[in-house]
């Protein structure tokens, strides 16, 4: 029996993007179904599937839903694990890549949410803490082509979806994140070499567009 | 293998830290429990093992650090094989790792919320603990342990807050069992494991430390 996998997602959504580098690593196919998020509608699906949260992105595998971007990324390296291993096989590398990448969930969506979304002095303190964030995750990149050595794997598909937002960012902060962390550009070019990763991000300008949108909605500017 | 070997960078009545021991208590792991004074100042080795968050628990095996409570469980696990403590089939693992991200995010915050809180708000906080114990006993369901029949990570993930639940009741003015009686009667069930009965504490001590750490934080 063929593998029915559909996932649910936003196409702006670092999150749901996650996902798709993951199936694209894998060479799975899959049904992507975008959700009205911008209008605020939820599907009956959605709902179904992720009654907790009620957030996607969710990855529906021959019915049985999978939500959390990076359960669903660390679920689809076991489902498929013949193809391209995402996820270090080593205990302790592995505890380092969850580590680094709760990180990232647990500072970086915040701080740059706050760069667009406030002005004046919380802007700056949002940009200060953001490349802070960012500073701290070169360190761990170091001197490596990807986080976790020569491999592409599960820490840079944790990350390389902001990228697609730092435009959107830099043009609200007025700054250059290049300037400040030329090693992780550097590092977010490489992986956008990858199909993978450049064929799943949204285009930086729509993304730039939509942030713009916000903001007006938000009457911030 | 020497306790020198396995050291835990630990605090008795933080419930993260509560995981870690009985995770290495159910592998029959020996391992050296050193108590980092969380009021008097943390020790160099908590600062310098764990310099991100400065927080324990902090898991250094052979030296090396592991951080953040639920990832060091699941170190735990893929490290010493038996018994496992996560299911084996991806999915089965996901649910496991939702429920664990599920507890992460709530169950902390909203206990805390009832004894850092007074009046209205106290009343608040105390509704929305209860909506997170009804959705853990969603996960549940009419199962053993929330793995099923055995006891696993999950279980482990949250036994540990459970210490704190008669403070939560006395500041809250509310009983657990009356509005989560399954979720009571897990929590029996689960402290009638060795691995747990010997790391859980006393929740009388757990509730001292609370009025303590109320008056410190000027929560009057």
């Amino acid at each position: 029996m063929a593998d029915e996998v559909v996932l649910l997602d936003y196409w702006a959504s670092m999150f749901g993007m996650r996902a798709r580098v993951a199936l694209a690593e894998k060479g799975v196919k899959y049904e992507y179904r975008e959700e009205d998020l911008r209008n605020k509608i939820k599907s009956q699906l959605l709902l179904q599937m992720n009654p907790v949260h009620k957030k996607i992105p969710v990855l529906i595998h021959n019915g049985k839903p999978v939500s959390e971007s990076l359960i669903i990324v660390q679920y689809i390296d076991e489902v498929w694990r013949d193809k391209a291993p995402l996820l270090p096989s080593e205990p302790y590398q592995k505890a380092h890549s969850r580590f680094w990448a709760d990180f990232i969930d647990k500072k970086l969506y915040d701080a740059c949410s706050k760069i667009w979304s406030t002005k004046g002095e919380e802007r700056e303190a949002a940009k200060k803490d953001f490349i802070e964030i960012l500073k701290q995750l070169e360190g761990q990149l170091g001197d490596k082509p990807y986080f976790e050595g020569e491999k592409f794997g599960f820490l840079d598909i944790a990350l390389i979806t902001f990228y697609c937002w730092f435009h959107a960012f830099e043009t609200c902060g007025n700054f250059s994140i290049e300037a400040e962390c030329p090693k992780l550009i550097a590092w977010a070019k490489r992986c956008m070499q990858r199909e993978s990763v450049s064929r799943s991000l949204a285009d930086e300008k729509k993304v730039y567009e939509l942030v713009l949108g916000v903001q007006k909605m938000l009457g911030v500017e | 293998m020497s306790t020198e070997d396995v050291v835990l960078l630990d605090c008795w009545v933080s419930p993260f830290c509560m995981r870690v021991k009985i995770a290495l208590e159910e592998k029959g792991i020996q391992y050296e429990e050193r108590a980092e004074d969380l009021f008097g100042g943390k020790s160099e080795l908590l600062l310098t093992s764990n310099p991100i968050y400065t927080k324990v628990p902090v898991l250094l095996h052979k030296g090396k650090p592991v951080c953040e409570s639920s990832i060091i469980v699941g170190y735990v696990d893929e490290t010493w094989a038996s018994p496992p403590l996560l299911p084996s089939s991806p999915y089965a693992r996901a649910q496991a790792k939702f429920q664990a991200d599920y507890i992460d995010k709530k169950l902390y915050d909203a206990g805390s919320s009832i004894w850092r809180t007074k009046g209205e708000a106290q009343e608040v906080a105390v509704k929305d603990f209860i909506e997170v114990l009804k959705q853990l006993e969603k996960f549940l369901g009419d199962k053993d342990f929330f793995g099923g029949d055995s006891f696993g990570f999950v279980d482990i993930i949250t036994i540990g807050i459970t210490s704190w639940f008669s403070a939560y009741e006395k500041f809250g003015n509310f009983k657990v069992e009356d509005h989560a009686p399954k979720l009571s009667a897990w929590i029996n069930r689960c402290m009638q494991r060795k691995t747990v009965a010997k790391v859980i504490p006393d929740p009388e001590k757990v509730y001292e430390f609370v009025i303590n750490l109320k008056k410190m934080m000027g929560f009057e």
